[in-house]
Parts: C-alpha cells; sequence; structure tokens
C-alpha cells in the first residue's frame, strides 16, 4: 500500500489547489475538446463531498441549472481542470452533505463559515 | 517469448497523454534469476526456468539448496519455466526492461478465492421464480438439472454449485502502460487475477 502511495505521485501529476472542503462553493475551470479545438468551461457550485486519497482522490460538485441538480465528479488531478476558485467558505457539520440533494431554495443555504487567520 | 516472475502491489489509476483516466495494477516484477536451462539433449524440450522472491534456508529442502547454488543464487519461493529466452544463461538476471511500454502482455495469477459458493454466484444463474406469490426458497435455485427417463441421467459439465476462485486464470492482452525500471514496476491496464501481494506470471 505505501508502495502505491509512493509511486503514485510519479505516476501522476499531482497538481495544487487552494484548501477546499464539503459545503465550499467553487469554480471549477475545465478543458472542453471539440474535435480537435478546446476552449474553457466553468462549473460553479457546491462541493458535495471529497472522495478517496493520493492520485486518485475525487471531488462532487453541486449546482442547481435551473430547477434540476446537477452533479460533477472531478478527479483532484485531472489534467483538464485549469484552475479551481473557492468563492465562499461554508460552515457545514459533515463531510458529505447529501442532505443537500433533497433541498431546495431557501432551504439548500449554506451558512457561510468565517476564516480567522492565525497570525 | 519473454516471461516474468512478480508480485500484486495493487491498484491506481493514472492519465493518459489524451487526459483518459485509465484503471492500472502495479506489479512488482523480478529481478529473477534463470535456475536451470532446459536442453532437448538432456531434457527432452528446450526451456528456461527462472525464479523469483527470497525463501529462507530453513524452509528449502537439501536438494533445492543444491539446485540455487549450481546457479550461485540464493533460494527463490517461486519458480516458472518458461519457452526458451534468446541465449539464456544459467544465473542470469532477467528484469522488468525485457518488456516495453506498449506490449501486450498476459498475466497468470491465482484468483482470489471464494469459497463453496452457489450457481447465482458461480455461474450468473438468475435463480428460479419470483420472490413473494407464495414462493419459497426457490431465489437462488439452479433450477432443473436435466430431463426424464431419456437421458435419466445428469450430463457431465452441467453448471452447479462449488469451489469459485482460487484456482489459476489467466488475463490475456492487457497493455503494458508504464515501467518503471529502477523500481521494478510494471504498470498494466486494468485488472488482473489474485489478491494483492499474490504472486503472477507475465508472459509476452
Amino acid at each position: 500500500m505505501d508502495l502505491i502511495k509512493e509511486l503514485q505521485s510519479e505516476l501522476v501529476e499531482m497538481k495544487e489547489w487552494p484548501d477546499f472542503k464539503s459545503g465550499d462553493t467553487c469554480v471549477v475551470t475545465y478543458k472542453i475538446k471539440e474535435g480537435d479545438k478546446e476552449r474553457l468551461q466553468s462549473f460553479q457550485g457546491v462541493i458535495i463531498q471529497r472522495k478517496g486519497s493520493g492520485a486518485t482522490e475525487t471531488f462532487t460538485i453541486r449546482k442547481m441549472s435551473g430547477n434540476i441538480g446537477v452533479e460533477r465528479v472531478f478527479p483532484i488531478n485531472d489534467p483538464f481542470i485549469e484552475t479551481i476558485e473557492v468563492v465562499k467558505h461554508g460552515a457545514v457539520r459533515r463531510a458529505r452533505i447529501y442532505y443537500l440533494r433533497e433541498r431546495k431554495g431557501k432551504a439548500a443555504r449554506i451558512k457561510e463559515r468565517r476564516r480567522f487567520t492565525k497570525a | 517469448m519473454a516471461g516474468i516472475i512478480g508480485k500484486k502491489i495493487g491498484m491506481t489509476s493514472i492519465f493518459s497523454a489524451d487526459g483518459k483516466n485509465v484503471p492500472c495494477t502495479l506489479i512488482e516484477a523480478g529481478p529473477c534469476v534463470v535456475t536451470q536451462v532446459k536442453t532437448l539433449e538432456k531434457d527432452g524440450y528446450e526451456a528456461v526456468q527462472v525464479g523469483f522472491g527470497e525463501r529462507k534456508d530453513k524452509h528449502s529442502t537439501k536438494a533445492m539448496m543444491g539446485h540455487f547454488k549450481k546457479a550461485g543464487t540464493t533460494p527463490k519461493r517461486k519458480l516458472v519455466e518458461f519457452p526458451i529466452y534468446n541465449d539464456a544463461k544459467l544465473g542470469d538476471e532477467i528484469t522488468v526492461e525485457a518488456f516495453e511500454e506498449g506490449d501486450f502482455v498476459d498475466v497468470a495469477g491465482t484468483s482470489k478465492g471464494k469459497g463453496f459458493q452457489g450457481v447465482v454466484k458461480r455461474h450468473g444463474f438468475a435463480g428460479v421464480g419470483d420472490a413473494t406469490h407464495g414462493q419459497h426458497n426457490r431465489m437462488r435455485a439452479p433450477g432443473s438439472v436435466g430431463a426424464a427417463s431419456y437421458p435419466a441421467r445428469v450430463f457431465k459439465g452441467m453448471k452447479m454449485a462449488g469451489q469459485t476462485g482460487n484456482k489459476r486464470v489467466t488475463a490475456i492482452n492487457l497493455e503494458v502502460v508504464k515501467i518503471c525500471a529502477e523500481m521494478n514496476i510494471v504498470v498494466i491496464k486494468g485488472s488482473i487475477p489474485g489478491g494483492k501481494v499474490s504472486i503472477v506470471v507475465l508472459g509476452k
């Protein structure tokens, strides 16, 4: 197992993102290939979960498109991701906020987490 | 035909050049030692016997100790014969460099043992009938195993319950995605039989 962790960093290019966790609102900008053209697209939503560890870690991001919930799962080290930007830190009590799926509108709000920088 | 013995380390996924997420198995392969070269004159057929992994002296018989001593090596855990290697000599070392990225290999190992299993798990049968409507104890049953007074017997090879897994399985035509020569690692696309740390045989 340790050998896998050691090797993963060698096999997969580890990317560095700002610190984000479930409840945070993020904008993920990723490349889309259309034929031989590439363009950027962004997805803004709430992080529902971060899953796994090391090179194979993924996160799920959810947004409401009109009245329909849309979720996308990205590998953290996906080479197609350009940037991940944290818009708002959310205050949630669990690591996987699946309860958000049953909520809409006002009920689906997440309190903002105040961050104090340590001196 | 090139072959090597290795140890399954586990699975992970890597990204290919065009950005696809590829599931992979890591195998620690070799270095192996040629422990015997079999010749047409002496043994009636041509092959090389290759050893991998360390075995303690106290677990090796005296006969085996002599066999390894002849090759000038320490006792090995696993010995496998491969059809002739181009002029391999006794005591030669075989490393992952026998393979190249992009090669297609066959990987043989012992599958995970699942014990005595019914036909649903073992052969993918669907069971008999419904779960409700008065039905009971038929949900995972095999159904009829034969006809009536003719043939008046059950045919050989009829799929029935029994030991599942823990037998030699070969996964064929798996692509070698990457080779880390300094760590003796072969990265193979897809899954291979057996659990972690199990011994597998790679052949090209």
